[in-house]
């Protein structure tokens, strides 16, 4: 598979991560030598195998429905890089 | 007094209990070693003040009891601290401070530990070499410009350096084994589960394993004991009592089965690691364990697969960073959506963001089944050559790098040949197993080399012994110089 | 409106066409806290205050899944008569959005805890079977708010977390008014169960509307546009008349409809295109690897399957069989578990078919005056009961009766005390009332004398003259009797 900068743009613009046209550039050029690189599991045939779906043979645990957390406003917004007493602040989405 | 820093840990702590030195005294020769040695880069944080007035408190009212009495050490920069910035070594979280502490730190800091700071590494734990981080490289303290492994470069660096008394780390795909072997210490990654991931940066959620980077087995048995433990909060943490690996540690392995997989002597592999590989088989055979030749098929596919799957979870785990609840927010953009894309590219350094682009690729429509589910299926494979000859040895031996450390910006333009460094630690990780990297030998350049001791799942206990044995039979010497300050 | 024949169809230029709905209903899961951590859900919180490091994904966290969200999914399941899936899986849905911290939802793909399952409804024209998809657990999103503030968007991750159930419908479902009895009866299982509150103010339920139109007679399902996120049934029903007419239209012109999501403007009452959200479509779904896969056995379900109170179908059966209701009575009676639980206490203390009458009449009439719940009535279900009993019995008349439910509305007292402190119960011994009626033909002869001559509308004047004496108390059938009897004579 090799990786073109119209393949570039799409993922990237799904990642939300913007790439200028000069990175684009080496970015497909190092994607496509990872993929070629990848892409040795053609080789082997995977027709009768389940996908490994946990590591762990256990079953997943479960808690109690109690209510032991929340009422940390403060502590939640903190770290915001814009906030105000209540909520989180971010721009306007323009749809 | 500065030979004590040369001292293992499990003797440091020996010190503390018998009253020859005081936690203070020991965090002081500690701080004051760190900051001659800037010049490594190892640390990203420091903590003396907090440091200090722990060791005081310790002295004050001490707890011979506990595992980790009094002692000072540092942990990668990956494990969220209550009140000390965390960082991942990203741009993204440079003034990022948790209020909230990872299990496995709490861990230790309950056995009596104190925090000395925050270790470099690569950047979100992405890199073998420590280059990718935000914070700049960080020396391996046996040559100049030279790196020590990644992604807990800084931990294996400040360890060896003696900055540290022992330290953790984070193993995603050979992360702590790997610059372990680069610099002469010793590495161990948990099974799957036995340390709890609660507060820990998250890179790839099946594959992230916290764990000891120590000078001795020792010390590893010491510190794996601290950190290991059933977390009700991570539900991946397996539900299983607390083991004294310290004290059950043993020399004796007569008549264990150590497999020696004839899939790990890859092309262009130096004769050095070859002629180390056989003098660890050696050792083991005198020591009277049987080596028994046996095949893991699948090992050349490891790597292509974790390069799927790593990526893959590491694109969803690390969406959360879009400046909105935390860290850095691009002040470019008219919209949200500008916003976003601004934050991530400017955030993320270009390692970190290659992975992601790769990791949205493989999960996109159309591409799920040819690359993801392709993965999860190979992986079963993997795991599936794991599982069939641990019923016939009980230990895997191989070597723990295709090479030794090498220069900074040596491979820095290929991704590639930078994601070999891990080809026989990152089945390991697929495959959910325990394993160890000790120290071996030294290669021409006088660069040290390691050996990897593979486990069944949670047979931690008798790796550790193995590699104990090993370890007092191999005549290891880590001989760093300090040129650095 | 009572139809007996089904016939909503829209009319094209050449053709008639059918529409084709499927909904997938986002129901709140009545639980204390979070699917996936322990802050509280309670509705109306002080803005990010029920929000844990883990809703606001601060590194490092990580979900551990609230057993009761996984009992009532499971119940809900068996509500719906559906297959209960032991093996499930949480698989990542990926996308960027301010209220979604993770960047993304955790979610049910490919392996939903509850498959395919039936509800029945209740139409005009005879019972439909409306076919279940299926049902997964997901975490809703949080908030975001526009309108505060003109540059900025605020974001609230109160509801961030909460644990919905997705329940899928087959495209089996034809009309407006179908929609409607389907959502309804939804609720009302979720009630019965009380799995969800169903409260659509509170964002409870809310719904995302999928239509298509086809030609009458025709197999195939044309293409279908997603409606997203409606949050009443009156504004679905819009959402729809409007779309299947706008896709008739469409087809009339000879043009193409794309399969989009649109959204529906309650001001214009129309749909129109979300085009931007278009190109963000793929949401790379994958395991929730911070999870293992949710593996129950079977004695879990059987267990629950135990507690599980009556639902409406059966209820409304028994109604029929044990009461002699008939459908209509039976079905309103049951749509809400409170209204069966207050009948069956009237009914069980007085006549069930008389009881049944006076609920639907003047009981809701009266709740729904003021607004109210059954479960606030003024009016209790034992007291209600002893008032239909004495009309039962004779002793006060119909229409006494409505005297003595207006002044326990006011004063919640018990219907025998007002009918004995006020005097209103019924005169029905006759000798007393052959006196008063004989009186009454002794003052009103010539009115005796005409009616004999055939002028029987003075029937209804001696009838009025008894009522007048009495107070209303006369017992009417005895009046009619002895008044027929004496005026004969």
């Amino acid at each position: 598979m090799s990786i073109d900068k119209d393949k570039i743009k799409h993922i990237s613009k799904l990642a939300r991560i913007s790439v200028d046209s000069k990175k684009s550039d080496s970015l497909a050029k190092d994607l496509t030598s990872i993929f070629k690189f990848i892409e040795q599991l053609n080789e082997i045939n995977t027709d009768n195998v389940e996908p490994l779906s946990s590591i762990l043979n256990t079953p997943l645990r479960s808690r109690e429905d109690k209510i032991d957390d929340g009422k940390i406003r403060e502590k939640i917004l903190k770290n915001s890089p814009q906030k105000n007493e209540e909520f989180f602040v971010v721009p306007k989405v323009i749809e | 007094m500065s030979e004590l820093t040369k001292k293992n840990l499990s003797e440091i702590i020996d010190l503390i209990k018998n009253k020859d030195i005081k936690s203070e005294e020991l965090t002081q020769l500690y701080i004051n070693k760190i900051t001659k040695s800037k010049k490594l880069n190892a640390y990203i944080t420091t903590c003396f003040d907090h440091a200090t007035q722990e060791s005081k408190k310790f002295d004050k009212n001490p707890n011979f009891n506990s595992l980790l009495p009094g002692i000072p050490l540092a942990v990668k920069d990956l494990f969220c601290t209550d009140g000390f910035k965390t960082t991942a070594g990203s741009k993204m979280l440079e003034n990022f401070i948790p209020n909230y502490e990872s299990t496995v730190t709490e861990n230790i800091w309950k056995e009596g530990a104190i925090l000395l700071g925050k270790l470099n590494c690569d950047e979100y734990a992405m890199g073998s070499s420590n280059e990718t981080s935000y914070f700049g490289n960080v020396i391996n303290p046996i040559a100049e410009n030279t790196v020590p492994g990644g992604s807990s470069g800084g931990s294996a660096s400040a360890l060896a350096a003696e900055l540290t008394p022992a330290t953790i780390g984070t193993d995603t795909g050979g992360s702590i084994r790997q610059p372990a072997s680069f610099t002469g210490t010793v590495g161990l990654k948990p099974t799957y589960g036995l340390c709890s991931r609660w507060g820990i940066v998250a890179f790839a959620s099946s594959l992230d394993q916290a764990g000891p980077m120590t000078k001795s087995v020792k010390d590893c048995s010491i510190m794996l004991e601290a950190m290991a433990g059933f977390d009700k909060k991570d539900s991946t943490s397996i539900e299983k009592k607390k083991e004294n690996y310290s004290k059950n540690l043993k020399t004796n392995i007569k008549g264990l089965k150590i497999g020696i997989p004839k899939e790990y002597r890859v092309e262009n592999m130096p004769k050095e690691i070859d002629e180390l590989w056989n003098k660890g088989k050696n050792i083991l055979k005198d020591l009277g364990a049987n080596l028994i030749d046996i095949s893991l098929p699948h090992t050349k596919y490891a790597l292509p697969t974790y390069y799927i799957v790593a990526p893959a979870e590491a694109s969803s785990n690390l969406a959360r960073y879009d400046g909105v609840k935390y860290g850095f927010r691009s002040s470019k953009g008219k919209d949200l959506i500008e916003m976003y894309e601004n934050t991530r590219s400017e955030g993320f350094g270009d390692e970190v963001k290659r992975r992601i682009l790769i990791g949205t690729y493989v999960l996109s429509s159309g591409y799920y089944d040819a690359y993801y589910l392709k993965a999860q299926k190979v992986r079963q494979l993997i795991k599936k050559d794991f599982d069939q000859n641990f019923g016939k040895v009980d230990a895997i031996l191989t070597p723990s790098t295709p090479s030794s450390a090498f220069k900074i910006g040596e491979k820095a333009n290929d991704p590639i040949s930078m994601y070999l460094n891990d080809i026989f630690t990152v089945p390991v990780n697929l495959a959910g197993l325990p394993a160890i990297s000790v120290p071996a030998g030294l290669d021409k350049k006088g660069y040290p080399l390691g050996l990897q001791l593979i486990g069944k799942t949670l047979d931690e206990q008798r790796i550790l012994n193995i590699a104990f044995a090993f370890e007092k039979n191999c005549d290891f010497k880590n001989e760093v110089e300090n040129w650095w300050s | 409106m009572n139809k007996d024949k089904f016939d909503y169809f829209i009319k094209g230029e050449k053709n008639q066409y059918e529409v084709i709905i499927g909904l997938e209903v986002h129901a709140q899961v009545s639980s204390n806290s979070k699917l996936f951590s322990g802050s509280a859900t309670k509705f109306g919180a002080e803005p990010n205050s029920q929000v844990s490091l883990i809703d606001s994904a601060f590194p490092g966290m990580l979900p551990v899944i609230n057993k009761e969200c996984i009992n009532q999914a499971i119940r809900t399941g068996l509500g719906l008569n559906a297959k209960i899936n032991n093996y499930s899986v949480f698989d990542r849905k990926n996308y960027f959005y301010a209220d979604l911290p993770q960047g993304y939802q955790i979610s049910q793909y490919k392996n939903p805890i509850v498959g395919e399952g039936k509800v029945l409804l209740d139409m005009p024209y005879g019972s439909k079977e409306i076919g279940i998809e299926r049902l997964h657990l997901e975490q809703d999103a949080g908030k975001s708010i526009h309108d505060i503030d003109p540059s900025n968007t605020f974001v609230d991750l109160n509801r961030s977390g909460i644990a919905l159930m997705e329940i899928v419908s087959k495209p089996d479902l034809r009309s407006p008014e179908e929609v409607n009895a389907y959502i309804k009866k939804l609720r009302t299982i979720m009630r019965y169960l009380g799995t969800c509150d169903g409260n659509m103010q509170e964002g409870s339920l809310r719904a995302d509307v999928n239509v298509s139109v086809r030609k009458v007679g025709d197999k195939k399902y044309g293409t279908r546009c997603e409606i997203k996120n409606v949050n009443s049934i009156k504004f679905m029903q819009m959402a729809i008349e409007y779309e299947a007419r706008r896709q008739v239209e469409l087809i009339d012109k000879g043009k193409e409809i794309s399969q989009e999501t649109r959204l529906f403007d309650v001001k214009k009452n129309e749909t129109r295109s979300m085009r931007s959200k278009e190109d963000a479509h793929d949401y790379r779904y994958f395991p929730d690897p911070d999870l293992l896969p949710l593996n129950f056995d079977k004695k879990l379900v059987e267990d629950l399957k135990k507690s599980l109170p009556e639902l409406p179908d059966k209820k409304k059966e028994r109604f029929i069989k044990d009461y002699g209701l008939n459908s209509y009575e039976a079905n309103v009676l049951v749509s809400e578990k409170e209204i069966s639980d207050y009948y069956e206490e009237a009914a069980k203390a007085s006549d069930q078919k008389l009881a049944a009458t006076w609920m639907m009449g003047d009981l809701f009439a009266m709740l729904n005056d003021k607004g109210l719940d059954i479960s606030k009535s003024p009016i209790s279900a034992k007291n209600l009961a002893e008032l239909v009993q004495s009309i039962k019995s004779g002793e006060i008349s119909g229409r006494i009766a409505k005297e003595v439910f207006e002044i326990m509305i006011v004063s919640g007292e018990n219907p025998r005390k007002i009918i004995d402190t006020k005097g209103m119960k019924q005169q029905s011994d006759p000798k007393e009332l052959e006196k008063m009626i004989n009186e009454i033909i002794n003052k009103n002869k010539d009115k005796v004398t005409q009616y004999k001559a055939g002028k029987e509308k003075l029937f209804g004047f001696f009838v009025g003259q008894v009522m007048k004496i009495s107070g209303g108390k006369a017992n009417p059938q005895l009046v009619n009797e002895i008044l027929k009897k004496l005026l004969k004579g």
